[in-house]
């Protein structure tokens, strides 16, 4: 048992210890700050900028449209519905299954919305299916959260004369804020990480993302089409884009530990 | 206060409707999907595009068996990797190991769940493609060359290379949902046993262990549908190309969800193209979304009733 608890810790590490050893000699500055010039997937000078700023933005719209649609949902489970509404169970189920359906379908059903309303792979549509897919990732946790929200708090409020909307958005979003924003960090991190849902759905380019309606590139997608050319030096490259995406999991993954134990101020303990 | 009944009402509204629209999420995936890949359905009935492996769309033909053979490979092999291993390595968590170093070592694996796709695949590509190659392959395929170790294919991208990447990949679900199931059981059921004279490996393998058998289960299909879909990471490195069934564990895997992400560019030129490839996704989206009504069907269960 230990032995296998090892090895999967220990993938972990070997997992991280390749990425890096074989990425850090490639990275430069260069490689953040500049966009691709002409020929860049064919070893020419550039850097892979507009897959960072792409995926930070895509990220960052997709992050915002799921907490808009989330917040609200997991407070009427938490808050108008009873412990025992069998509506609440209804959609905590279907969360969890929505939960388990793969990016590639994600993916795919954004491609078929795009081309019912006619769009263009772009950085829009991209955001809406990233949104989508983070959205039951998002809801699944921040409903954990408002679950362990002491049952008092909620009594207190109402006894005081407040009603359910006042409960919900002044004392049981501040005791579950830390949480709340916890998830939202694990979301946006599993947004940015995930290349095939934007496969069809934002495409990619070489330029900044400038407009909603233009495709955008993500670090993701940079990474995998880099180490599909035939050329060492681009392939070397996607090793150190892959170190850029690593670090910035980590550092999300890192900052929303420190979250849940930081901003407390409100927290009743 | 009227004013304030009112926002807390039109509150309540808002947020039913914000609701329902999950719950008509999943109908509208599935419909949005069917109804795009219906031209195929239309002119070829669906056993025939299950069980034909004859892909050449630009004649016509969609046969995905051999797509559905490739990720029934993979699943298999990643399964049979990550099963043992997590369920053993939840059990150490839950009852062996000490409360620190567990509070220490849930979020190190809950990390694993957080590394993109991609990045297992680069981690594939550069460490375990010359494993297999270079010592797994000559290793086996000279020793035992048989069924399903005998293959020609000498390149490392196979198989299992994507069962080994997609196990990693599985180990933080499985791990996690045992975990959680094993320490609902009830602590009286463990002292019980070993008031009975029970060692502490034959309380875990006769009461916890049997005790926790429906979330076991649960936390494997949940394991099973994420490598059934799992995209990036085998496109990187089970090979990918058409040569039929895989026949052996080092042979090339083509699998349905990298067929998906692969036609992506051409797959709007060639006619009924994009419904096959979409057909292929509603098969995607059926089969991961009944497995998962099941794990959770079962934790509910476990849930209302106790252990």
């Amino acid at each position: 048992m230990l032995i296998s608890t090892v090895f999967v810790v220990g993938s972990l590490a070997f997992i991280l210890v390749v990425i890096f050893l074989k990425g850090f000699p490639a990275l430069s500055l260069n490689m953040l700050i500049q966009t691709p010039r002409g020929g860049y997937y064919l070893g020419k000078e550039g850097g892979i900028l507009n897959a960072i700023l792409g995926s930070l933005v895509l990220g960052l719209g997709a992050t915002l449209l799921a907490l808009l649609i989330s917040l609200p949902i997991v407070f009427y489970l938490n808050i108008y519905l009873a412990k025992s509404s069998k509506f609440a169970q209804l959609i905590r189920f279907f969360f969890d299954v929505l939960w388990g359906i793969p990016s590639i379908v994600y993916g795919a059903f954004g491609f078929t919305i795009m081309v019912f309303f006619g769009l263009r792979a772009s950085l829009l549509a991209g955001t809406v299916t990233v949104a989508l897919f983070i959205l039951p990732i998002m809801s699944r946790a921040m409903d954990e959260v408002l679950k362990m929200v002491p049952f008092e708090l909620k009594e207190t409020s109402y006894a005081l004369g407040s009603t359910r909307l006042e409960t919900a958005l002044k004392v049981i979003l501040r005791q579950a804020l830390p949480g709340i924003l916890t998830a939202i960090l694990v979301a946006f991190g599993r947004g940015i990480s995930d290349a095939a849902s934007v496969l069809f759905t934002a495409s990619f380019t070489d330029s900044l993302p400038s407009s909603p309606f233009k495709p955008v590139a993500t670090l993701p997608l940079a990474i995998f089409f880099q180490l599909a050319t035939p050329f060492p030096e681009v392939q070397q490259r996607g090793y150190a884009s892959a170190v850029v995406l690593t670090v910035i999991v980590l550092v999300i993954s890192v900052v929303s530990r420190i979250t849940s134990k930081r901003f407390t101020k409100h927290v009743v303990k | 206060m009227k004013l304030r009944r009112l926002k807390d009402a039109i509150g309540s509204k808002v947020m039913f409707l914000f609701s329902t629209f999950i719950l008509g999420l999943a109908f509208i995936m599935a419909f949005g999907l069917y109804y795009r890949s219906r031209p195929i359905l239309a002119i070829r009935p669906l056993t025939t595009l299950l069980f034909s492996h004859i892909w050449h769309p630009t004649q016509g033909e969609f046969g995905l068996a051999s797509f559905i053979a490739g990720t029934l490979w993979v699943t298999v092999i990643a399964m049979i990797i990550a099963v043992p291993l997590s369920i053993l390595t939840a059990v150490y968590l839950s009852e062996y190991a000490h409360r620190r170093i567990r509070e220490f070592l849930k979020p190190v694996i809950d990390l694993l769940a957080g590394i993109s796709p991609v990045i297992y695949g680069v981690w594939g590509m550069i460490a375990i493609v010359p494993l297999v190659r270079d010592y797994l392959m000559p290793l086996l395929n000279e020793r035992f060359p048989f069924f399903p170790f005998r293959s020609d294919n000498y390149t490392g991208y196979s198989v299992l290379t994507g069962g080994i990447v997609l196990a990693v990949m599985v180990f933080p679900i499985i791990i996690s949902i045992v975990e959680e199931v094993m320490r609902t059981v009830p602590f009286e059921v463990r002292e019980a046993s070993q008031a009975l004279g029970a060692t502490k490996w034959q309380t875990v393998k006769h009461t916890v262990l049997k005790k926790a058998l429906p979330g076991i289960i649960a936390g494997v299909i949940l394991g099973l549908s994420r490598a059934f879909g799992e995209t990036m990471a085998v496109l990187m490195v089970a090979g990918c190309d058409l040569h039929g069934f895989p026949k052996s564990i080092f042979d090339t895997a083509y699998p349905l969800p990298a067929l998906i992400a692969n036609t992506y560019g051409e797959m709007m030129s060639i006619p009924l193209y994009d419904a096959a490839v979409l057909l292929a996704a509603f098969i995607l989206l059926v089969v991961t979304a009944s497995f998962n009504m099941l794990a959770w069907g079962i934790l509910l269960r476990i849930e209302q009733k106790g252990m």
